[in-house]
């Protein structure tokens, strides 16, 4: 019944709908190519404003000339790319997934969340720049205490959303869960964690970026390698240019990071009405 | 004769129109809720007895405590005071057996999971249906009239068409008895009463006991073999109507004169609740 009266409601009119489809492929591709041609524009316009006014390299290079070491210098640039993101990624990994395990904790008992969330939120409190320190003369000068930070930072968010996601259940669903006589550990599978899912993809989300922030921010501290490490050498060499290459450099595997995690989010909460735009 | 003596043995409670076996016996329930500013009182003393095959509406006004009772009876509440037997027992039993099936207000599918997943949920859950009453869930589809949208996500339904997939969920277990809460509620007049339609005949066709919660005076005229009207503050059963409208139902028949007595009855019971 509903379905007939579905497919009744659209009229056979293949050149109103030509039409329609034009103009949303219109705006499609706009969406997609003003922001390109804002950006070229932009780059354009610093490029110019070097050139006229002469600005020297060390206070702020052309783009023409970071374009220049992105390509002279990218053996050099991805070797100091990568341990940054294996801790980034390493982090990232460590510190969702201690997340998930304590949220699950939390939600199971409110007495360990009265217990311990005021924990969480003051070392959450505490800076990066002041906790990388503290990590470091723990844990050597290794990958590890870069590891450990872009844990850290993750770990916040994701347990706040986490936890959450698993209590913020419909209660007619829990009730209904009840009337079939669920087990405990069949809500916890068949529901809480499946409604949690969105909020802990929120949650990724952030931490993707955030995490390679963490290894870079404790990169800072003594190490030789990585994106963090090349950003304080290029600095104090007054090497612009490679500071600039550095930071894209770091920024483009950021975002391909958060891309990935938004593409798994696309396919996996394909259910989501919010999500699925 | 054994009925009589039955009969006399329970003056207290209202009898059901045919009791020929009791589904549900509520013996002076009392449901209480403490919460910061005091204790409510959001049943008190509700004797009932319903037969087996009945189809029992609950009228009343808001805070009647219609959904609470509904909940007793599914073992969702634990009654503060009196005894409830359901299906030969307690609640709890009938419960465990799976004997019980719920129509949520709003429909309460698990948006993750396609239509025909949420259908077969309780298969999969609590032990699944007990041996032999496991229905076909696509024979159940094709009932509510959703046959072709197996793989669609609740998302993509009407208000109309989640709320006929709550009910297919529900029947899937073979439940003896069906409790439903305002399951209609939010929805507009003719799908309403078209479901209301479908529902009888859902109701004809397996032969489940029916307590059906609603504050339309239609639909609870409609639909029930008798009308339970609640009065509110505190919940207590204010009176048990017959219905003694022919059957088969059509949404036609409430033009008929003796439809719209029985709506006037009620109307004059429910306004002095």
């Amino acid at each position: 019944m509903a379905d007939t009266a579905i497919h009744g409601a659209f009229a056979d009119d293949n050149e109103a709908q030509a039409v329609y489809l034009a103009a949303k492929r219109r705006l499609m591709w706009r969406r997609r190519l003003l922001p390109v041609a804002a950006f070229l524009t932009l780059l354009v316009l610093w490029e110019v404003g070097v050139r006229i006014f002469d600005v020297k390299p060390f206070i702020a290079p052309a783009p023409s000339a970071i374009f220049a070491v992105l390509v002279n210098k990218f053996p050099m640039l991805m070797q100091n790319l990568m341990p940054t993101a294996i801790e980034a990624v390493l982090g990232f990994a460590i510190g969702n997934v201690t997340a998930i395990l304590i949220a699950t904790a939390f939600a199971y008992k409110q007495s360990i969340e009265e217990a311990f969330f005021p924990i969480a939120v003051m070392i959450n409190t505490i800076p990066v720049v002041a906790k990388a320190p503290i990590l470091v003369l723990l844990l050597g000068n290794g990958m590890e205490p870069k590891i450990a930070i872009a844990a850290l930072i993750c770990f916040f968010p994701t347990l706040v959303n986490m936890t959450r996601g698993l209590r913020d259940v419909n209660p007619q669903q829990l009730e209904l869960m009840h009337v079939l006589s669920a087990s405990p550990r069949e809500v916890f599978v068949k529901v809480r964690f499946k409604n949690a899912m969105p909020y802990l993809f929120s949650a990724l989300k952030i931490a993707a970026s955030t995490a390679v922030i963490g290894a870079i921010v404790g990169e800072w501290i003594g190490s030789t390698v990585g994106i963090g490490a090349l950003i304080i050498q290029a600095t104090y060499n007054f090497d612009s240019p490679l500071l600039y290459a550095t930071i894209v450099v770091g920024s483009v595997f950021s975002a391909t990071f958060f891309g990935i995690i938004s593409w798994l989010e696309r396919y996996f909460l394909t259910w989501n009405a919010a999500g699925a735009r | 004769m054994a009925l009589a003596a039955i009969e006399r043995d329970r003056p207290d409670p209202v009898p059901a129109a045919h009791p020929a076996e009791t589904a549900i016996e509520l013996r002076n329930i009392c449901v209480r809720f403490t919460t910061d500013r005091g204790t409510i009182s959001a049943l008190e003393n509700i004797d009932l007895v319903v037969g087996k095959g009945g189809f029992l509406t609950l009228l009343g006004p808001s805070g009647c405590g219609k959904s609470t009772l509904l909940r007793v009876v599914a073992d969702i509440i634990k009654p503060s005071d009196g005894a409830a037997t359901v299906l030969g027992g307690p609640p709890e039993a009938a419960r465990r057996r799976r004997d019980i099936g719920f129509v949520f207000q709003d429909a309460a599918l698990l948006p993750w999971r396609t239509v025909i997943d949420n259908v077969t949920l309780p298969l999969e859950v609590g032990g699944g249906a007990p041996a032999g009453r496991a229905r076909d869930p696509r024979e159940l589809l094709d009932l509510v009239g959703l046959s072709g949208w197996e793989k669609a996500f609740p998302h993509e339904l009407s208000g109309g068409m989640r709320q006929r997939v709550s009910i297919a969920r529900a029947l899937v277990s073979g439940p003896k008895l069906l409790l439903m809460d305002e399951p209609f509620g939010a929805l507009d007049e003719i799908t309403r009463d078209r479901l209301n339609e479908e529902l009888l005949s859902v109701w004809e066709k397996t032969g489940t006991t029916i307590l059906f919660v609603t504050h339309s005076i239609y639909e609870a005229a409609f639909l029930g073999q008798q009308v339970l009207l609640l009065a509110a503050r505190p919940g207590r059963v204010r009176e048990l109507v017959p219905v003694d409208l022919p059957t088969p139902r059509r949404i036609a028949q409430r033009e008929t004169p003796r439809f719209v007595s029985l709506v006037t009855k009620l109307r004059g019971i429910l306004e002095t609740c």
